[in-house]
């Protein structure tokens, strides 16, 4: 009769992801939020249980969602594959009706301020940390005048790459393209120049994207998805160019990884199929060569001792790739690596930086600041440059990411 | 006509479902002293088992335009006094291809005529305003449909009667009509202990629905009811926003209506021997039928979970053989019995739909008025029913604090009276059911006002444990704030185990998927980890007979 009829198929599994949340309640157990914060409902009521009220009436959206952390851990808790982290983050997304607030752009456009600040330095850092500036921020802005913005460097590492590292690179048989992230660029060049060594240590040319920008998460998380498409857009773009056609696109930070590989996908809707599985953290890329016989680690320094506390950052557990991490450092000759119990930080990007999320922030925190203590490690290690910042403000433990770590092995 | 003793009243009721409770409210607010007797629980029959749809009545405009008038004069009254059990969604007639455009013609003609405000619209203006509809329709035309709370709007209107003084007692059934001569006298009604009570008035109304031939039988009347079985399905959440049906001549499973939030799909029917009308369980054939016609509807329907299954029986006075009952008027019946079978006092209202109920008890009402020579002008028509008056304005500055989730989530149960349900500390505010947001307050709230002394009860007062996953994380909470009351475990066990089984009842039809995960879940859950299996009535503690009421009998 009509076309309709060859639709009918009895799937067992919904189209709506939400409803496949069986209530077992397990993500809640995993929330950090909720562990510290009562007015946060958890993420099953946020998340699979209100979006069913939420399609009856957007008007039962409200901004305890905006608790929500974004890490995503009840995901990884889920034992039915609901995209629970998603669900909040889309409705947060698709109802937030204040718009975005001069705090909310100052935090998200990651790629302003850095271009404006590391001109200006070190007269910007030295401003932005006085007592007043953080006063003003405080009471005006709405950034707790605890933090210390992330101090800003007095050049990109774009520049620094064209100045230093740009000519050696085409000598390589082996090239690889590499994604820097907003923080490697403009705030702390360590963590990209660490990876332009190792990678030429191991016999790979390092190739920069082409006009890289921010990967859009700020502005997801400060509730600005025109933005976030906009960038997600340009960046997938870029990412398409023949010179960027490098067949592996590395990265060393787990939220750009994260967000250019999924939530564009499952956030902003995005088909980035061509593009996702290019995308690897370097750690995972150089662990898989090691393991697959293609690669051998290099020789390290005869006295090299280390003793090191990985810490997990959110979107690592959810990527599932503090194993490659750990992995390697333990490769390292002479390294002695503690797996700390894989637990939030409490700073999840801008959330931390917020008056109004500061406490919660710290306490969610807290065990994992104790771990780090009762670890005593020399250094703490960790592949999320915010995580790095909390917790070096909050423990004063000496804060690396895993390629610093080989950089420094191999010197 | 002088005082009344303690068992005597002007007029009694039999049936707790719409019809029954709308008799019982327009008795009472025209001064009259009422009794309402039900053998289950308030909507039990058809009231709590039909799509909840408040017709425009442009179904019925081409086969039964009487009807169809009546449909649309009460949904404009309902929209006025039910303001709260309401939502106004409208609703759409498409054609499909293959369909007859010239029915559709004649369909918007005759809805015109009748006095409905049918518009054919373009099929792209269809799509924006449904966007889930499904894109291949041909044609379609916007109606004034809505969506109906059957439960809800039984309680207002038994609130409401008792407000006015009406009596109410639920889990007696009704055995014996009393006589003397040609007049009734009263009724026997006959709790699940087999206590009998006798109960005198001048006038009986039977508001049975189905179960009407068996009370006329009582009275020694000959009323033919025609049962006519209607198969439905509950998704688990709202695909769409307006009501959607086929623009064709009635069938089944042509009606997809967003009721709160999950949508349901009806229906199916056919005639079952007046035997058979206490069963409710729903076939595989009828769930094949339904989604095979409802995916025509809707496409998303395919791949959308499945809650449960469930099946009511229409309460239609047989005419001739039609094997469907779809040719059956859905007008109303209002039988006086003195005339068609010489036994004064005695009254059947039946037939009709439950968005007519209020003209039906408009009729039955005026009626026994006339037989008690009262001269009150009925005002069911222009007074909001309890929780329907207006909202008042809510105080949305920054320095009052956000409204809970659970709190709107009532608001939209219970309208205004959602005053009564005080949510100030947050042990109050703790949720009950998560699925559908039911807080502590509101089951204390449903417990002390609403008369819910059993988790059936509770459910059809507050939506707790209609929700995805079917009761498994409110039923022992529920269960546990219901046995701190009347503190009777083995009373509690049973009433759980009862609530546990019914849920089940209506998975079992649809159990594949995702439901058949939660239902194992569930099993888990109430079997592996709280032993509920292995419960002996001897564990429990003994009650003294003093707090151990009769959990059947029940006066609310």
């Amino acid at each position: 009769m009509s076309k309709v009829s060859h639709n009918f198929f009895v799937s067992s599994i919904s189209d709506n992801n939400f409803e496949e949340c069986l209530k077992c309640s397990i993500c809640t157990v995993y929330c950090p939020v909720s562990a510290v914060e009562p007015l946060f409902p958890g993420p099953k009521q946020a998340g699979p249980d209100g979006e069913r009220y939420r399609l009856k009436n957007p008007n039962f959206y409200d901004d305890s969602l905006k608790l929500c952390l974004n890490c995503k851990r009840c995901e990884v808790a889920c034992p039915h594959d609901v995209r629970i982290g998603d669900i909040i983050q889309r409705a947060r997304l698709q109802n937030s009706r204040r718009k975005p607030g001069i705090r909310a752009r100052l935090l998200a456009s990651t790629d302003l301020v850095g271009r404006v600040a590391t001109r200006l330095t070190p007269a910007f850092n030295t401003l932005q940390n006085l007592v007043t500036a953080k006063e003003y921020k405080h009471r005006m802005l709405g950034i707790d005048r605890h933090f210390s913005f992330p101090t800003y460097a007095n050049t990109t590492f774009e520049k620094w790459f064209e100045k230093n590292a740009a000519k050696q690179q085409a000598g390589f048989e082996h090239q690889v393209g590499y994604f820097h992230g907003c923080h490697v660029n403009y705030n702390d060049h360590g963590p990209g120049i660490a990876f332009v060594k190792v990678m030429n240590k191991l016999g790979f040319g390092v190739t920069l994207i082409k006009d890289e920008k921010c990967c859009g998460n700020p502005f997801m998380a400060n509730g600005m998805p025109q933005k976030a498409l906009k960038l997600a857009f340009h960046n997938l773009n870029q990412l398409r160019l023949p010179a960027s056609q490098v067949s592996d696109v590395l990265t060393t930070s787990s939220t750009c990884t994260f967000t250019l590989r999924d939530e564009y996908k499952f956030v902003l809707g995005l088909d980035n199929h061509d593009v996702r599985d290019r995308i690897s953290l370097a750690t995972r890329f150089i662990f898989k060569k090691i393991e697959d016989g293609e690669l051998q680690l290099p020789s390290v320094k005869p006295d090299f001792k280390l003793r090191i506390a990985y810490h997990s950052a959110c979107h690592m557990e959810k990527l599932g790739w503090s194993y490659y991490s750990a992995s390697l450092l333990r490769m390292i000759p002479g390294v002695e690596l503690i797996m700390l119990d894989s637990q939030c930080c409490g700073m999840a990007g801008t959330y931390g930086f917020k008056t109004e999320n500061y406490n919660r922030s710290l306490k969610i925190g807290q065990p994992l600041f104790q771990a780090i203590e009762e670890a005593s490690a020399n250094v703490v290690v960790t592949d999320c440059e915010m995580c790095s910042q909390q917790i070096a403000a909050a423990t004063g433990a000496r804060v690396m990411h895993p390629m610093e770590v080989l950089a420094l092995a191999f010197s | 006509m002088g005082s009344l003793r303690n068992n005597s009243f002007h007029v009694i009721v039999i049936g707790g479902g719409i019809t029954g409770a709308g008799v019982a409210r327009d008795c009472a607010m025209r001064g009259l002293k009422v009794l309402l007797i039900e053998k289950h629980d308030l909507t039990h029959g058809a009231s709590g088992r039909n799509h909840g749809l408040m017709h425009s009545g442009a179904r019925y405009a081409v086969s039964d335009p009487e009807n169809a008038a009546e449909c649309i004069a009460e949904n404009r009254i309902l929209r006025r006094i039910a303001r709260h059990c309401v939502e106004e969604t409208d609703g759409l007639f498409i054609s499909l291809p293959g369909d007859d455009l010239a029915y559709q013609q004649q369909f918007a003609q005759a809805c015109i005529s009748t006095g409905i405000n049918a518009q054919i619209i373009s099929t792209r203006e269809a799509i924006e305003l449904e966007p889930a509809v499904n894109p291949d329709i041909i044609g379609a035309v916007r109606v004034p449909d809505a969506a109906i709370d059957p439960f809800r709007l039984t309680m207002a209107n038994i609130l409401d009667a008792q407000a006015h003084g009406a009596q109410v007692i639920t889990h007696h059934a009704v055995t014996q009509i009393l006589t003397s001569g040609t007049s009734v006298t009263g009724v026997v009604a006959t709790d699940s202990y087999g206590n009998k009570t006798e109960y005198h008035a001048p006038v009986v109304v039977n508001a049975a629905g189905i179960w009407g031939q068996h009370i006329a039988g009582l009275a020694g009347i000959t009323l033919n009811m025609y049962p006519a079985r209607g198969a439905l399905l509950i998704f688990g959440h709202r695909v769409n926003n307006m009501v959607i049906n086929r623009c064709r001549k009635p069938s089944n499973g042509d009606i997809l209506v967003p009721d709160d939030i999950v949508c349901v799909l009806g229906t199916t029917s056919d005639r079952v021997p007046i035997d058979r009308i206490d069963d409710t369980t729903v076939t595989n054939g009828e769930v094949d039928l339904l989604l095979a016609e409802g995916v025509k509807l809707v496409p998303l329907l395919a791949r959308t979970r499945i809650l449960r299954a469930y099946a009511g029986i229409r309460p239609l006075v047989a005419s001739d053989n039609d094997d469907s009952g779809r040719d059956i008027s859905r007008g109303i019946v209002c039988i006086d019995h003195a005339k068609r079978d010489g036994m004064d006092g005695f009254i059947t209202i039946t037939g009709g739909k439950m968005m007519t109920y209020r003209l039906m008890a408009q009729q039955a009402t005026d009626l026994v008025c006339r037989k008690l020579n009262v001269k009150v002008a009925c005002t069911t028509a222009v007074t909001p029913l309890p929780g329907s008056e207006p909202m008042p304005v809510r105080d949305d500055d920054e320095d009052t604090p956000p409204v809970s989730f659970a709190h709107r989530a009532a608001e939209g149960r219970h309208g205004t009276l959602v005053s009564k349900i005080h949510d100030e500390r947050p042990e109050q505010r703790a949720l009950v059911c998560e699925c559908e947001h039911v807080s502590t307050a509101e089951v204390n709230y449903a417990i002390n006002e609403l008369h819910a002394s059993s988790l059936a009860r509770l459910r059809r007062r507050t939506r707790l444990g209609m929700g995805t996953c079917q009761g498994k994380m409110c039923a022992c909470r529920a269960a546990a704030l219901m046995a701190g009351r009347d503190g009777d475990p083995e009373t509690q066990i049973s009433d759980l185990n009862a609530f546990l089984n019914e849920r089940w009842k209506g998975i079992r039809p649809v159990a594949w998927g995702t439901a058949l995960s939660e239902a194992q879940l569930s099993a888990m859950t109430y079997q592996s980890l709280c032993g509920m299996n292995l419960i002996q009535p001897d564990d429990l503690p003994k009650a003294s007979p003093q707090t151990s009421p009769n959990p059947d009998s029940h006066e609310v």
